[in-house]
């Protein structure tokens, strides 16, 4: 029987700027066990909630993630709202989903960039990033802020986009799509990429489900679970249908992800030819007093903003549960079996956020 | 708007907190988190669950020296919940199938969320 040795991964390590740390137990080259170790730079931002007025705390949301922040906004003002009966114009919805979708978009085109670095193809990392430029570029057309949008609010959006920059950003869909489906062809349907993949990591549905994964990583698994079929902001009214793929392996979740760039595209084509015309905002009067799990689909699965209001102008407490803290569990089922060479490809497929993780 | 999702919130008394969950797996409901909330002098511990986005919380109210038995043996992913708890909240959960010992979350004061700041030091996981 091989010796067992304990080879620490992280909390630095090349694939990963973030740090979380994992002991991996191996046989020869071989993993057979995981034990992860996270909260190096935990922030406590969900205490800042009692210390800024609930209308501020949005800005500290935000800069929870620096990937889905305005994610995060949503969620956070989303829950609020309800608190409150607050009911969002109906443009500001769109907005909001439109903001969403992007965030989306260059958060898998920056996770396709890292993914394919890890594998060792550069020139896939450096075409993945540079379509991401441009929905980087938008977002600061259209919002002032790269990565911090600020837009979002307590009761609507801050901003409008007007109708000279949607037709614009309209007639750049369709060039931007080709690119991505000529980018994401290289994912799907690359021997190399297919030989490093397929059968990696493999996570049973059921498996999925009962480790309670969330968004790319259970949906890679065959779990038809995405929270925009609730209907929240305006993907009630453009339609939304999850992207699902059933192998359950690193393949699948990069199928996913590629997929779901396809998606969002479709869903901000959707959302410029219906956005209506109206205010962006409604006055936010009184404070909020009762409690709300707000839900929200980020890049990386649902996340959870519970905010309870004591009829103060702080609220008495905020929890954010994030996707990558729901996804940990899965990372230590899923690397067992694999080869201590592609332990990074793994860890990289569930797409971790430290950043959220440690909020 | 119109969000498709039910939420529903029921008290559950610590004794008969496993019997709830283990109802609850077995119909088909997957474990979306474990928070804490201080409400002044004890913990309120909301443990969430979801099927078709039907989203279930089960609510323990405990004071800060009780403890608390881990659902692990039932959903294993609850581990990373459990130590986040007792390391913010210094909340002794017993029996977590990966128990970390305090030191999931390393922060620089010991259970900085806790009521009483030194209830934490009566924690058997400590």
């Amino acid at each position: 029987m091989p010796k067992r040795i304990v080879v620490p991964f992280g909390p630095q390590h090349p694939v990963l700027p973030e740090p979380i740390h994992l002991d991996l137990v191996l046989e020869d080259e071989l993993v057979v066990d995981v034990v992860p170790s996270i909260g190096y730079i935990h922030r406590g931002l969900e205490q800042l909630v009692q210390k800024r007025e609930f209308t501020e705390y949005v800005y500290v949301a935000e800069r929870i993630c620096g990937i889905c922040s305005f994610m995060h906004a949503v969620g956070y003002s989303q829950g609020v709202e309800h608190i409150m009966g607050l009911e969002v114009p109906d443009r500001a919805r769109y907005l909001r989903t439109i903001w969403s979708e992007c965030s989306r978009l260059h958060s898998h085109l920056l996770w396709l960039g890292l993914f394919a670095d890890g594998m060792g193809f550069e020139n896939l990392f450096m075409r993945s990033w540079q379509l991401r430029e441009s929905v980087l570029d938008t977002l600061e057309d259209t919002t002032g802020g790269r990565v911090i949008q600020g837009t979002c609010k307590v009761g609507g959006v801050r901003r409008d986009i007007g109708q000279e920059k949607l037709d614009e950003m309209h007639r750049a869909l369709d060039p931007f799509e080709e690119q991505c489906r000529d980018l994401g062809d290289v994912f799907l349907n690359d021997d190399t990429v297919k030989y490093r993949l397929k059968g990696l990591g493999v996570i049973s549905k059921d498996e999925a489900y009962a480790l309670g994964a969330t968004g790319p990583t259970a949906r890679g698994s065959g779990v038809a679970m995405d929270h925009r079929e609730t209907g929240y902001a305006a993907y009630g009214d453009i339609g939304f249908k999850p992207v699902v793929e059933t192998a359950g392996d690193c393949y699948a979740r990069c199928a996913v992800r590629v997929k779901e760039v396809y998606a969002s595209i479709d869903q901000i084509r959707r959302a410029i030819d219906q956005i209506p015309e109206g205010p962006l905002d409604v006055k936010v009067k009184g404070t909020p007093n009762g409690e709300y799990f707000s839900r929200v689909e980020q890049p990386r699965g649902e996340v959870i903003h519970y905010l309870r209001g004591d009829g103060t102008k702080h609220l008495s407490r905020a929890r954010i549960r994030t996707p990558t803290l729901a996804n940990i569990p899965m990372l230590v089922k899923m690397l067992p079996g694999a080869q201590l060479a592609d332990v990074p490809v793994v860890v990289l497929s569930i797409d971790p956020c430290i950043s959220c993780t440690e909020r | 708007m119109t969000v498709k999702e039910e939420q529903t919130t029921i008290s559950v008394a610590l004794e008969d907190l496993l019997r709830e969950v283990k109802g609850l797996q077995a119909d088909g409901y997957r474990l979306v988190q474990i928070g804490c909330t201080d409400v002044g002098g004890a913990y309120e511990i909301n443990y969430s669950f979801d099927k078709n986005y039907q989203f279930k919380n089960l609510r323990l109210t405990v004071g800060p020296d009780i403890e608390v038995p881990s659902i692990s043996g039932i959903y294993w992913a609850a581990f990373v919940y459990e130590n986040e708890t007792h390391d913010l909240f210094g909340i002794p959960i017993t029996g977590i199938n990966i128990d970390f010992k305090g030191t999931f979350i390393k922060s620089g004061e010991k259970y900085p969320f806790s009521v009483t700041r030194s209830g934490g030091d009566r924690c058997r996981n400590a």
